[in-house]
């Protein structure tokens, strides 16, 4: 039964979460079944609200107990923090999750816990709430199981039965970073459950081609997160990770969480007096590149540029550093090469690359069909004689990337970078 | 010039097709009944709204069109727009001047007329996508969920099968309080379109969609609040955006959210 109780407790362990930023319920599509509640709609999955700080909450995030004897220095339940502790338990976890999602509230749950006892211990409960959603009170929504560091294959196994994605956060990406702000975790302790998880799933692949009705395991695969600004990390490190997390089969989704200064007084961590939300955004939108626009790591942050230029979006930074690959001729150009000009998206090139096959496009058709060409238009040739609009537009090459560079750059974008620089000056000193 | 009029439904469009093409003639304008004429209107026909010859039509695009095209325009008649008119019917009216083995225009978004049906429709989607989202069902004594809506389109038709296939297992009405119907679900079977005789008599407020007390579920008080809550006590003070907040959850849905609404 869920009280007046209750309600306090949710508070702290949701204010315990929030941390963990993903809140996707993507991965999955499910349509109902008889005598189960829920579907899983699949695509981006379906946002429910969003919160006053922007984010979108799709699922209910919380966590089973928000004690840990574990002491990371970027987490706000580390064990040396004195703020108030507490448990819910296994039913008022499920009645909130089914009474919440009755109404519409959420698309499934987002569980995950700090260590109690032992990883087994704690990992026990939180496959015993999966499983009591799934098959007593027959839950067919989405549910995203956190896995406790150094839990066991068995347990593992078992949760990934009921879940529908599961995750390990990596938080820092390098080892000896990792190390100094987590004594009690290295690399092994994260990418030894990744690879558990990821045997399942492929070893479930093949149970299911021979037995059609196996059930299937971990099916919107796993996601992780790495925390930004809490380390002297570079941009490069952060992003070849990410990037050799994508070359493995089952990873979905690297999260980028932009440092919350939770803990002031340790000496470890820098003291900011906001997020770095500028790089997060920039590590996102490089993040799509990876994902979706078939750039290589290398290409966006390497040797000479190791972090993110925070005034300009990634893929503007590219083009800027390689003007010999404009212009592109919008009525010629593969797609791939169409989604390296600044200002194109996916959804743009896909519309030039369908409505050219009827005809040559000129600049006044790409804005009639809603090509946004404030940046495109120094990057691209077209059908220009046939346009209606009078005067040719210099280009890259014509401008000199320096020059274009200072135009492209928003004002208000440059502020923000500028403010976020100085409050991050004084990392580690 | 050439004028049709018809009643303003997606059958009178496609009859207007069809009378197009029976007459040999293409109107330069479609006008909705008691519309003010234009100035140099020669001819006027009135279309009269004929089910039979509506079907042909779609058959013939049937024939024309990908069915994702013809999803866009079924989905692009809910929006209820008058400027979806004379764009949605010159496009039937171009596919079916199209060669035999001509391509089909429905993706050339340089045409206008495809360019404007296809966000038209765009839009409708968007709109009860935000009605997946934002719905927000409270329980009765008996059992029966209610929500209360006021889509800027007609998009009910569209998400009640998500709603079924989600909620299978418990009955449901959602309520569109601006068109004064809804669909009632009750537990099995399909939902069906419900309207009432007297809205007086609704034991919901329509205007901010709250379920009277006296049928308002016991529990019901403590789930929202426990949401109300939650809603709270996820947001990252540090990370205030309600710029970010407003663009992806306009203000005009918050007075039927839980979340939004005090108590
Ligand atoms: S193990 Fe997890 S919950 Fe515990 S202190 Fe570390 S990050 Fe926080």
């Amino acid at each position: 039964m869920l009280t007046e109780n209750t309600m306090e407790r949710l508070r702290i362990l949701t204010e315990s979460a929030k941390y963990d930023v993903s809140c996707s319920s993507s991965g999955t599509v499910r349509s109902g079944k008889k005598g189960m509640v829920g579907n899983t709609v699949g695509g981006l999955g379906i946002c429910h609200s969003f919160a006053d700080d922007g984010r979108c909450i799709s699922l209910l995030k919380v966590m089973l107990t928000n004690s840990c004897m574990y002491d990371c220095a970027y987490c706000v339940n580390r064990r040396s923090n004195d703020i108030p502790r507490a448990t819910l338990s296994v039913t008022e976890l499920v009645d909130i999750t089914m009474e919440f999602y009755r109404r519409n509230y959420i698309e499934g749950l987002f569980l995950s816990s700090g260590v109690v006892r032992n990883p087994d211990y704690t990992m026990e409960r939180l496959v015993a709430i999966v499983r009591k959603l799934r098959t007593e009170h027959r839950f067919n929504g989405y549910i995203h199981l956190k896995s406790i560091p150094g839990a066991s294959q068995e347990l593992l196994s078992q949760a990934g039965l009921y879940a529908d994605r599961m995750s390990v956060n990596i938080e820092i990406p390098k080892e000896e970073s990792l190390k100094l702000l987590a004594p009690e975790k290295d690399h092994q302790s994260v990418f030894q459950p990744m690879k558990l998880i990821q045997q399942g799933v492929l070893e479930n692949k093949e149970d299911r081609r021979r037995f059609h009705h196996a059930p299937r395991f971990v099916p919107a695969g796993q996601s992780t997160q790495m925390i930004v600004g809490a380390t002297k990390d570079t941009d490069r490190d952060i992003l070849t990770m990410s990037s050799m997390l994508y070359g493995q089969p089952t990873m979905r989704r690297v999260y980028y969480s932009g440092y919350v200064s939770v803990n002031t007084y340790d000496s470890r961590l820098p003291v900011l007096k906001q997020p770095p939300l500028v790089r997060e955004n920039r590590l996102y939108q490089a993040d799509w590149l990876l994902r979706f626009y078939q750039f290589k790591v290398e290409e966006i942050v390497n040797d000479q540029f190791p972090d993110l230029d925070l005034d300009i979006d990634p893929k503007l930074s590219w083009a800027l550093r390689h003007p010999e690959a404009f212009p592109v001729d919008v009525n010629t150009a593969d797609y791939e090469m169409l989604l390296r000009v600044p200002g194109l998206g996916v959804k743009s090139a896909m519309l030039i690359v369908n409505s050219r096959r009827y005809g040559k496009l000129s600049s006044y058709d790409l804005k009639k069909i809603g090509v946004v060409m404030k940046k495109a238009k120094y990057f691209i040739t077209c059908h220009e004689l046939a346009s209606p609009l009078p005067g040719t537009i210099l280009g890259v090459n014509e401008l000199r990337p320096e020059r274009l560079r200072a135009l492209l750059v928003s004002p208000q974008e440059r502020k923000l970078a500028e403010k976020e620089q100085q409050l991050t000056l004084d990392f580690g000193v | 010039m050439t004028v049709y009029s018809f009643d303003g439904t997606l059958d009178g469009l496609l009859t207007a097709v069809f009378d197009a093409f029976d007459r040999h003639e293409q109107p330069e304008q479609l006008l909705t009944t008691g519309d003010a004429l234009p100035l140099f209107c020669e001819q006027l026909h009135e279309v009269m709204t004929d089910e039979v010859k509506a079907r042909r039509v779609w058959t013939g695009l049937e024939k024309r069109l990908s069915r994702e095209a013809l999803r866009l325009i079924s989905v692009s008649g809910f929006s209820e727009l008058p400027e979806l008119f004379n764009p949605l019917f010159n496009y039937v009216c171009k596919t079916f001047r199209l060669p035999p083995d001509g391509k089909s225009i429905e993706r050339n978004f340089a045409d206008p007329d495809v360019l404007a049906v296809t966000n038209i429709a765009r839009k409708v989607l968007y709109e009860q996508l935000r009605m997946k989202q934002f719905i927000r069902f409270q329980k009765a004594k008996d059992g029966t969920y209610f929500a209360v809506v006021s889509p800027d389109y007609n998009v009910l038709p569209l998400i009640i099968e998500h709603f079924r296939d989600r909620f299978n297992d418990q009955p449901w009405l959602i309520y569109d309080a601006k068109r004064h119907y809804g669909y009632y679900y009750e537990g099995a079977d399909k939902p069906i379109r419900v309207t009432f005789e007297d809205e007086t008599t609704v034991p919901f407020n329509l205007a901010d969609g709250k379920l009277s007390d006296d049928v308002l579920s016991s529990d019901d008080h403590l789930m929202q609040e426990l949401w109300r809550t939650y809603f709270k006590a996820i947001c990252i003070r540090e990370r205030m955006n309600p710029r970010k907040q407003l663009k992806d959850m306009p203000r005009r849905y918050w007075k039927y959210m839980t979340e939004k609404q005090g108590v």
